[in-house]
């Protein structure tokens, strides 16, 4: 290319750039006028409405949080409600020197150590221009003394708000849970501006699942504050929207039997309403106060919750594992029944012990002398354990697994209740993909009288109870009833919609199973007899005994001599009527012992409470 | 050809300023005008931040430094400018992607690289990285650049943008993106293409709000009008017209203005600046600091007119014009014009890192200026 036609194109790119500076050039000139118009629009057109405005008094917009959803039991007794407390807070974009007021503030409050250590940890997280909490609760004295000093403490101020509580105390920490100060964990999944002006957010129970219609909806106001921040006038607002109230299936008559029926021992109990799947009852042991949450609990408390050996933050209603024990004999029969393995008549011998073929260990049947001839009947009301060794060595883990499965075990119900856990139902696929090991036709005959890997929660039991009292019809644990918005009357029904029907090809087979469960109450060598004593109905249940450690094969159980702590857990499954079921309830004790001396007549005193009978206190048969 | 080279002529003794300047490779007009930009900023920021003369030391160090940074540039003969482009910008694209990858957070947005000495945005790189490039490749051939060069000019500009947008700067952002796209307008592709763009956009936005959620919509919807979030975005612009509006034509006097020393104006130091110097000096010196910075641009734009090459003419002109942008970003947010996205009033608000960056812009332009090959008499 010549260097003449180079130097010409150069001449043509410089016109060209050149055209386009000017272009450029003009446009911002454009621009820039814009912004001058809309400048003399702010401060000559509209100077005075902003003079107004600026004029001593300036414009603040302040959250009105929303009141939080008020917790009422079955019958309308409050669960959860919210009280006026005064607290002293503080803006810290609004104060020259934070710890000279602090040290003021000290002299008119009493603030300990603590408080301050809190404050400085919650300031480190504060939102921009949001209150951060000094201290809660004031006495009336010291709102009275901080009120007179306002004057002197620009950006510091008392706040009334509603916090949290629980006049139950500890009746219903693990079912309905608590609030607390939303965290930082939180505070990235919730919407920020829905939370502007709230302190609490729901940790565990009904407080955490149904946050979303209990928290309510935000409202602001638009204020004229003077020099020091304080209100002169409102310009505008939009009001809140409180939570909806919930009303529970839970019923505190039965909710505090429950606990107090406990006494001493951990454990847990489920009360359900077959028909709806309602939880009547849901009490773990022992408990704690979830009013020491509400404001932030102290690190001591919490360090005792936390480190107590009973554990009593762990909610063992919805995730304390157990071995079933015989509670899944009645199941495991039904499983024989309807996989045409056995019939309603068909018998086995025991004579205190099984072994399997071409071997020589002996599996123990509880009653070392043996029960003789039995029948499913008859090994299910005298819970024989050599009947269901040979039905489930018949059965198979794989058919026995996948029946059992049809009834929960093994799988979370759905409750309406955060943080449950699955328990465990074992498998051949199971125990290769955990332990990568081979299923041992050993492990199966444990697995029959529901003790080796088995895991279940007392919610599953009470669940799979359910569905084996209401012949199949399956519905998932439900605490909350209903719901109630903010100042209307009616209620909306927070039904079951999952409504699962279990098919089973002769519906003879649960009358059966029904019929034996009913022959523990009620029949002449039944394992819980004292439970169905002048019941104006018959009862079907089945006791339980969970293993806590292995006992060697000839050696002999004794309670006397053991510790406590090494005592079996005790379990009680029941529901009655039998034939018209109306309530279900599973009790665990844990180192009760035997499920027939410690978890039966628990069962009883539900049943007594519910079904508002005028009984005498039950006596174990001994 | 042979031109006679010179720059300055040795034999002339007597003392001159012109020639001091002209030894420095000084534009002295530039210079004089962003002094006196420099100095409003101080004034305003000694206000705006309660009197903290602690504060205006920080600041004047910094500016200290930047002003050697603008030194330094100018020095730099253009020609070797467009000689390093490419691994300028190839060194500005692999920080950016380190600190996507190890960027030190801060205020929730990574976009600080930590040098254990010091801590630096490698955005502040690119931020002049792609102008240069950008000017060079196109000027490697004749202009109006091909579609082929325009597309390629397009992704170049585009990655680091997209890598910013991620960390997430959307503000900063948008700058590199203007400043590559203003290379491109300057180069003058044809209006044709320009309008079309820009329908483009205006005829896919409704296709895409017909596709959108609803709580996306609403995002946009808030993105667009913060006053609608009074509780949130709302606020910063709600105290801001209210400064503003208050200054009136004449202001309320330096020191003097209510909102800013009270609480209530937020980022009054920083992003919100504007809004005091328009509370305290009203209409009139608000005005008349944008005639100022019009003023300076329009020195830039005339460098941009007088430079010998294709390449010294685009990059002049981006660099001149972005700095309006940056300008016109931050008032109009502040003004309410605009959504709010941060960016600062440039060589006004506190910080540092953009005000090196800026002067380090306007070093280029003194290059260009005063590296001219002038023919001899």
């Amino acid at each position: 290319m010549s260097s003449r036609f180079t130097l010409k194109d150069h001449f043509r790119e410089s016109r060209l750039i050149n055209g386009r500076l000017l272009v450029a050039a003009l446009i911002s000139i454009l621009v820039f006028s814009v912004v001058v118009v809309r400048l003399v629009v702010l401060q000559v057109f509209e100077y005075e409405h902003f003079d107004s405005l600026s004029n001593r008094n300036r414009v603040d917009i302040e959250p009105l949080p929303p009141q939080r959803g008020l917790i009422y039991d079955r019958n309308g007794v409050l669960i959860a409600e919210n009280i006026p407390t005064f607290s002293l807070e503080m803006v810290p974009e609004k104060v020259t020197d934070v710890d000279a007021t602090l040290s003021e503030l000290a002299k008119l409050v009493a603030l300990t150590e603590e408080d301050i250590t809190d404050f400085r940890d919650r300031l480190q997280r504060h939102r921009r221009f949001q209150q951060v909490v000094i201290r809660q609760r004031l006495t009336e004295e010291e709102v009275a003394r901080f009120s007179a000093n306002r004057y002197r403490f620009p950006g510091v101020d008392i706040q009334g708000r509603l916090i949290r509580h629980y006049p139950q105390g500890n009746l219903f920490a693990h079912a309905v849970g608590y609030v607390g100060r939303i965290n930082e964990r939180e505070l990235q999944i919730i919407d920020q501006q829905d939370y502007k002006g709230t302190l609490q957010i729901g940790k565990t129970g009904v407080e955490k699942e149904y946050e979303d219609i209990l928290h309510g909806e935000v409202g602001y106001r638009q204020v004229e504050t003077n020099v020091q921040g304080r209100i002169v006038r409102e310009l505008m607002s939009v009001s809140s929207h409180s939570g909806d109230d919930l009303f529970l299936n839970l019923d505190i008559n039965l909710q505090r039997v429950a606990s107090e029926s406990l006494t001493d021992y951990n454990g847990s109990i489920v009360a359900m309403d077959p028909r709806t799947g309602g939880v009547l009852a849901l009490v773990s042991k022992p408990d704690f106060d979830p009013n020491l949450f509400v404001s932030g609990i102290s690190s001591k408390d919490y360090a005792e919750l936390r480190d107590s050996p009973d554990r009593p933050l762990y909610d063992r209603a919805l995730r304390g594992s157990y071995p079933p024990g015989s509670t899944l004999k009645p199941f495991v029969a039904l499983a024989g029944l309807e996989l045409g393995v056995v019939t309603e008549h068909s018998k086995t011998y025991c004579p205190g012990w099984y072994t399997l073929p071409g071997h020589d260990h002996r599996y123990r049947c509880w009653k070392h002398q043996g029960h003789g001839m039995m029948d499913m009947n008859d090994a299910v009301s005298q819970s024989c354990d050599v009947y269901f060794y040979d039905l489930a060595h018949t059965l198979g883990i794989d058919r026995l697994h996948h029946f059992l499965d049809l009834f929960g075990f093994g799988h979370e119900t759905g409750i309406d209740i955060p943080s449950e856990s699955s328990g465990l139902s074992p498998s051949r696929e199971w125990k290769r993909a955990s332990r990568n090991q081979a299923w041992f036709p050993g492990e199966t005959l444990i697995s029959g009288i529901g003790q080796g890997f088995n895991q279940t929660t007392p919610i599953q039991l009470a669940h799979a109870t359910s569905t084996l009292a209401m012949r199949g019809v399956m519905q998932e644990p439900q605490v909350v009833r209903a719901s109630r918005k903010a100042g209307q009357d009616e209620m909306e029904l927070r039904g079951n919609e999952r409504i699962n029907s279990l098919p089973m090809q002769n519906s003879q087979h649960w009358e059966a199973v029904v019929d034996s469960m009913v022959e523990v109450i009620h029949g002449a060598r039944g394992t819980a007899r004292h439970v169905g004593e002048d019941m104006p109905f018959q009862i079907a249940g089945k006791t339980g005994t969970a293993q806590v450690f292995g006992i060697a094969q000839d050696e002999k159980y004794d309670a006397e001599t053991l510790e406590r702590k090494l005592h079996d857990h005790a379990l009680f499954i029941a529901f009655a009527p039998a034939d018209k079921p109306e309530f279900v309830v599973a009790v665990v004790v844990e180192n009760g012992g035997s499920g027939s001396k410690t978890a039966a007549p628990i069962a009883r005193k539900m049943m007594i409470e519910h079904f508002g009978l005028e009984l005498d206190e039950p006596q174990p048969d001994q | 050809m042979n031109h006679s080279l010179i720059s300055d002529r040795p034999q002339r003794q007597s003392w001159q300023p012109g020639r001091l300047f002209q030894l420095l490779h000084i534009d002295a007009m530039l210079l004089f005008g962003l002094l006196l930009l420099l100095g409003v900023g101080l004034m305003m920021l000694y206000s705006a931040s309660g009197q903290d003369s602690s504060l205006i030391i920080r600041q004047l160090v910094r500016l200290g430094v930047a002003l050697g940074a603008m030194l330094v540039v100018a020095q730099i003969h253009p020609d070797r400018m467009r000689d390093s482009a490419y691994w300028l910008y190839a060194f500005g694209l692999i920080l950016l992607v380190a600190v996507l990858l190890f960027g030190h957070e801060g205020k929730g947005a990574q976009r600080w690289l930590n040098l254990g000495f010091f801590r630096f945005q490698p955005s502040e790189i690119i931020k002049l990285a792609v102008p240069i490039l950008v000017a060079a490749f196109l000027a490697e051939r004749p202009l109006p650049p091909s579609v082929l060069r325009l597309l390629t000019s397009l992704v170049l500009i585009g990655l680091p943008a997209f890598l910013i947008a991620k960390q997430p700067d959307l503000g900063t952002a948008i700058l590199i993106a203007s400043s590559g796209l203003i290379v491109l307008f300057l180069a003058g592709i044809s209006w044709k293409l320009i309008i079309g763009f820009i329908s483009a956009c205006a005829a896919a936005a409704p296709v895409l709000w017909y596709f959108m959620h609803d709580y996306q919509r609403r995002r946009v919807l808030t993105f667009l009008n913060p006053e609608n979030d009074p509780l949130g975005a709302g606020y910063h612009i709600i105290q801001s017209k209210i400064a503003i509006g208050s200054g009136g034509t004449f202001g309320q006097g330096w020191l003097q203005g209510s909102q800013s020393h009270l609480e209530f104006l937020p980022e009054r130091s920083t992003d919100f600046i504007f809004a005091v110097i328009a509370e305290e000096f009203g209409l009139a010196g608000a005005a008349l600091l944008l005639c100022l910075y019009l003023l300076i641009a329009g020195r830039g734009l005339f460098i941009a007119s007088q430079a010998q090459s294709s390449f010294s003419r685009l990059l002049a002109g981006s660099i001149s014009i972005t700095f309006l942008v940056y300008v016109f970003v931050n008032v109009g947010m502040v003004t309410g014009l605009l959504p709010v996205v941060g960016v600062p009033l440039p060589l006004v608000s506190y910080g540092g890192t953009s005000m090196v960056t800026l002067l380090a812009g306007f070093g280029i332009l003194m290059s260009i200026h005063t590296h001219r090959r002038m023919m001899s008499p």
